[in-house]
């Protein structure tokens, strides 16, 4: 008996080991550990044995189970490897063949630029305000210390509606609306679109955005301009970004000044790009005029504020390289769809 | 502005710092150089060169040969046509251009045979120098430039001929602002010169010695019109002598950009360009009556202009007028006869300050901008007439080309004050966020020679922009450098955000993109011709516009009542760039005239789409996702019959493939394909999708989010197919199956619409898969069997049967 269980092992060792398939496997299984099994078998003959045998050739056929049972084990953990190893080999793909077409909206640049600026405004505590873009001439000029035959308004070329209704030049018309209806602290910034009458080129457009802002309140400073303007401009194009401030005119602001940003390209030597000059145009801000203050009911002694006003635009094609403004609103997909 | 550095060194010395460190310097201080040429800059290696020999041509009857010494040590022979040289120019002078030298327009000369005969460069004419008989008016322009050494001073053979005749200046162009016209002139910007890099002026006040007798002797100034016309000053020379001005005139004239013209006129021009005040001359034989008035004109009074041009002015314009007529627009331009002539005799100078206002509408009104007008209409002193009138009759003294009379007439309107402003050191600082010494402040005010006295400061005659402590504290910070104040950060705690509006408009556009719409940014006024376009009917109200009086053109004259006309150029744009397929959205504003002085200026979201992905239903799917993505709910789609429409452009889409969408009986947009004409009319060969949405609708309609437990309990699911009428529409059947299975009803999603040979003809067969589920427990079939039967006696009720 006991030679007959180790046949038994023996034999199952071998055609286990000549086993390919899991298949194949548990056929082995079923005829050497079935209870119709071999091994069943031979245990059901134990009764003929003597008492001192039978426990030695339980121990044999027990042992003789297990050992075959670890060989199936392996033998399965092993053709389950191999198999899947082909079933991954055989699913190999050319990985290089382009991905399927998403669709994927995109943002256009204007806006993309307009909203990561109202994120930073939001940031340091300003509202987003709007207002009419068919504007009357009060809003857009007279509260703006530009009455009507005042050669500022040379500047900018305005579109009429009637005598006294405009397509607003500028954002500033919402400076007015602002202060009129909110007292101070205010600190608002105001996007909308603009429009002059120039021809449509590459840097001129009859219709293109501003950002006004506007801070008013106790001990406004021009250093505090300065200081927001240069950390807008940190935040949007980079912690190495300088601008600077240079003296200017507008009749609703005083002091005025340009804001010029340090070009990129030379560092500010002078290029091409910057026509030599190291800085190229950015923006007009000031310190709002009193007479402007005064006019919407805030008392310059007490109150201060200043103003500006970004074109939006302009940051936007720096930001991007763009060097025709039509594209911005020719629409072109091939022309969205690299922003 | 452009100014003559030379004219400049005439009253600042400078010529020790570089033109970029000025140009910089000037520009920081407040007056901003937009670029600096340098004259003559394209010319090099062209030499003022002396004939020794002309011999002709053997080969040619109009060329000659000369032999011309150029300071090179040898004579070097060049080949000439030029008439004017011939055998009596030896010993003339003449610029060469010798082998390797460049002329204006990137000309270049290099020796050469011209028929057999070595040239080693060219003689060259005053054109061929970028110059006219304006800058040299003794030399010919058809021929070589003969250079006069009477008027050029001793000239050398090798001498680079830029510094032979004095085109070696450097003009700088500055933008002025509109604030400060006193910078508009040479003077003016002597001064920030001096204000900028702190270096003494050489100004002087102009005087004249004068002839005796006085203007008053031949003239009678009144101003009639006292609120227009604050002074007129006016002197009188007679025994003019008509002749070129002297070269260093005419250089810096020209560098400024004035053309030189003759002496006479030549000083008006130069004493405005150095003084910033404009000037007129009068030939005195055209003032009837030797009588001058400063008065309003006559309604329709006509007057031929400078520029022979006639011209009919109204009663709000000013006029400089003899006893018949007028005979200047004040400020503005000269009548015809009251120019200088070559037989000018005798000469009245015009100073005068008229209201910048009325300048500038007069010059408006018809239509001619000229240097003097430009200047007025910026607010020019009357203080300042007085100089400048001196400066004009000491130059005529100069040139010796008149005789002036000693009295001069100075007619005033009343008395001029100085400018004030309060000056306050400690506000200075605080308005600044600075921290300069009072000391520091007053020596800046000094260099503006504004004078400060008891803490008031006095700006001088030509500031006309000084009025409040504003304008102080910006002409310290100025002088003090902007750059050079502290950045800081606006104090107090503020918190920003977005209103509701604003933050649900950033929900849709975001929704929008992540739809697979590109964002597009269109011009808000298109052509009136678009709403024929989108076949609008000739009483639709949205042909009323608001209207712009001065488009640029047509195609941008009216504000869109409608999105759609932008959106449909940029599919046809698109279309015609070959772009396969567009999906593209815009939120926009439309501008529609209302009861008030301005338009209602909605907000809107179109979307639009062409391509092989586009129908109906991938417009609907999008319009569906959009409006749940923004939290509406209960969406309504009702086939749009022209009645039903939300913008009144359902007549833009095809009238079967057109829905308007609608929220508790409130419209919110519509949806559909455009009418094949709309597409048609903006050249696109394929189908056309829009759809378009009221966003203040939409944000009435939508409600924030809320969690809904997810279903603890299975969903039961029933499929079912019902035959009905070809023209019932499905929703009428949905609705049908959500009446009858009730609240248990999770979802009813069509998954197949037949019609054809297995079923009657007209009648079309709908596939439904519906889910039921219940938050109580699980539904059994008995209770779906159930729910169906009853959504199936529904159907039966708007005439669908299932489908045996």
């Amino acid at each position: 008996m006991k030679e007959q269980l180790k046949q038994i092992l023996e034999n199952a060792r071998k055609e286990l080991e000549s086993t390919v398939d899991s298949k194949t496997i548990e056929d082995l299984r079923v005829r050497y550990l079935g209870k119709k099994g071999e091994l069943t078998a031979i245990l059901k003959q134990m009764g003929q044995l003597s008492a001192e045998e039978r426990p030695v050739v339980g121990q044999l056929a027990n042992s003789v189970r297990t050992q075959i049972e670890d060989i199936i084990k392996q033998k399965s953990e092993r053709i389950r490897t191999e198999q899947a190893a082909l079933k991954l080999a055989s699913e190999k793909i050319d990985v290089t063949l382009p991905g399927k077409d998403m669709a994927v909206g995109r943002a256009h640049p204007l806006n993309a630029v307009l909203e990561e600026v109202e994120e930073i405004f939001l940031g340091m505590g300003f509202d987003i305000v709007s207002g009419p873009e068919v504007e009357t001439d009060h809003y857009c000029f007279e509260a703006l210390n530009m009455p009507k035959s005042h050669p500022a308004r040379d500047t900018q070329d305005t579109f009429y509606i009637s005598d006294n209704v405009v397509l607003r030049t500028q954002t500033s018309s919402v400076q007015i609306r602002t202060m009129e209806i909110r007292k101070p602290p205010i600190r608002i910034i105001s996007p909308g679109r603009v429009y002059r009458s120039d021809t449509v080129d590459a840097t001129h457009s009859p219709l293109f955005h501003q950002i006004e802002g506007l801070v008013v309140d106790k001990g406004i400073t021009l250093g505090d301009l300065y200081g927001t303007l240069d950390l807008l401009m940190k935040k949007l194009y980079g912690k190495d970004t300088q601008i600077r401030l240079r003296p200017h005119h507008f009749p609703y602001t005083e002091p005025s000044a340009e804001v010029d940003l340090m070009c990129f390209n030379c560092g500010g030597k002078g290029c091409p790009m910057c026509k030599n000059e190291g800085y190229v145009e950015l923006l007009g801000a000031g310190m709002v005029h009193p007479d402007v203050l005064r006019r919407c009911g805030i008392d310059p002694e007490e109150y201060s504020g200043f103003a500006f006003g970004i074109g939006l635009e302009r940051i936007t094609m720096g930001r991007y390289g763009i060097n025709d403004m039509r594209l911005l609103y020719e629409n072109d997909m091939r022309f969205l769809g690299q922003f | 502005m452009d100014l003559s550095l030379r004219w400049l060194n005439d009253y600042i010395d400078v010529s020790d710092i570089s033109v970029k460190d000025l140009c910089a310097g000037l520009t920081l201080s407040g007056s901003k150089v937009e670029k600096y040429t340098e004259e003559g800059s394209e010319i090099s290696n062209v030499v003022v060169a002396k004939i020794l020999d002309v011999k002709p041509h053997s080969n040619s009857d109009h060329l000659v040969i000369t032999q011309v010494d150029a300071g090179t040590g040898e004579p070097i022979q060049i080949v000439t046509g030029a008439p004017n040289i011939r055998e009596n120019s030896i010993g003339a002078f003449v610029p060469a251009a010798l082998d390797g030298s460049t002329l204006p327009g990137g000309v270049k000369i290099k020796k050469g045979k011209l028929r057999g005969e070595i040239s080693n460069g060219m003689l060259c004419s005053l054109g061929e120098l970028g110059l006219t008989a304006h800058d040299f008016p003794n030399a010919i322009e058809d021929g070589i430039f003969i250079l006069d050494e009477n008027e050029l001073g001793q000239l050398v053979p090798g001498t680079d001929i830029r510094k032979a005749i004095g085109l070696d200046d450097v003009t700088v162009e500055f933008e002025i602002t509109p604030n400060r016209p006193d910078c508009l002139s040479v003077i003016g910007l002597a001064r920030e010169t001096h204000a900028t890099f702190d270096r003494p002026l050489k100004t002087k006040a102009p005087s004249f010695k004068g002839m005796g007798g006085s203007a008053s002797d031949d003239l009678n100034v009144e101003i009639v019109n006292k609120d227009l016309c604050s002074r007129y000053m006016a002197a009188v020379v007679k025994n003019v002598k008509i002749q070129p001005s002297p070269l260093w005139m005419r250089e810096r004239l020209r560098a400024c950009g004035v053309r030189p013209i003759n002496n006479l006129v030549d000083i008006t021009n130069y004493v405005m360009l150095e003084y910033g005040h404009p000037m007129h001359a009068f030939d005195i034989r055209f003032i009837d009556g030797g009588s001058i008035k400063i008065r309003s004109a006559k309604e329709g009074e006509k007057i031929t202009t400078l520029d022979g041009i006639e011209r009919s002015l109204t009663s709000d314009m000013l006029v400089i007028a003899d006893a018949n007529k007028p005979v200047a627009v004040a400020g503005v331009m000269g009548g015809e006869y009251s120019g200088i002539m070559d037989d000018t005799v005798t000469v009245v100078f015009e100073a005068a300050c008229f209201d910048g206002a009325s300048v500038r509408t007069t010059a408006k009104a018809l239509g001619m901008r000229t240097d003097a007008s430009a200047r007025f209409e910026k607010g020019l002193d009357p203080r300042m007439c007085e100089p400048a009138l001196m400066r004009a009759c000491e130059l005529v003294e100069l040139l010796g080309c008149g005789e002036v009379a000693t009295g001069i007439i100075d007619c005033a309107a009343g008395q001029f004050t100085d400018r004030t402003a309060p000056f306050d050191a400690a506000w200075i600082n605080k308005f600044l966020g600075t921290d300069i010494p009072e000391s520091e402040m007053l020596r800046y005010l000094s260099l503006l020679d504004i004078r400060v006295e008891n803490g008031v400061a006095h700006a001088p005659a030509y500031r006309s922009d000084i009025g409040c402590k504003n304008d102080i504290a910006e002409e310290v910070a100025r002088l003090y450098g902007y750059n050079r104040i502290p950045q800081t950060i606006i104090r107090g705690v503020a918190s920003g955000e977005f209103t509701p509006i604003q933050k649900f408009t950033r929900t849709i556009s975001r929704a929008a993109i992540s739809l697979g719409a590109y964002d597009i940014c269109t011009f808000s006024f298109i052509s009136p011709r678009s709403f024929d376009k989108i076949l609008l009917p000739e009483n639709s109200p949205l042909r009323r516009t608001v209207n712009i009086t001065n488009p640029l053109g047509e195609d941008t004259s009216v504000m869109r009542t409608t999105l759609l006309p932008s959106m449909c150029e940029v599919l046809s744009r698109n279309y015609n760039n070959r772009n396969e397929s567009a999906f593209l959205f815009e939120i926009g504003n439309e501008y529609l005239p209302g009861e008030g002085e301005l338009p209602d200026e909605p907000a809107r979201i179109i979307f639009g789409a062409y391509g092989k992905d586009a129908d109906f239903y991938s417009i609907k799917g999008a319009a569906e996702k959009l409006l749940d993505i923004c939290g509406i709910t209960d969406v309504e789609y009702f086939p749009c019959n022209g009645e039903d429409d939300t913008f009144g452009e359902a007549c833009a889409f095809h009238p079967g493939r057109c829905a308007v969408v609608a929220v508790g009986g409130v419209k919110l947009g519509i949806i559909g394909e455009l009418h094949p004409q709309t597409a048609e009319n903006y050249g696109i060969g394929t189908r056309v999708y829009a759809a378009k949405f009221n966003i203040p609708e939409m944000f009435a309609a939508h409600a924030e989010k809320t969690y809904k437990p997810l279903p603890k309990f299975p969903a039961m699911t029933r499929d079912l197919a019902v035959v009905c009428d070809d023209d019932i529409p499905v929703a009428a059947l949905q609705k049908a199956i959500a009446e009858g299975v009730g609240k248990t009803l999770e979802m009813v999603k069509v998954f197949d619409v037949y019609r054809g040979s297995q079923i009657e003809s007209g009648k079309k067969s709908v596939a439904f898969s519906i889910s039921m589920r219940s938050h109580e427990g699980t539904l059994t079939d008995e209770q779906a069997d159930s729910a169906i039967k009853k959504a199936l006696k529904k159907l039966s009720d708007i005439g669908a049967k299932i489908r045996e």
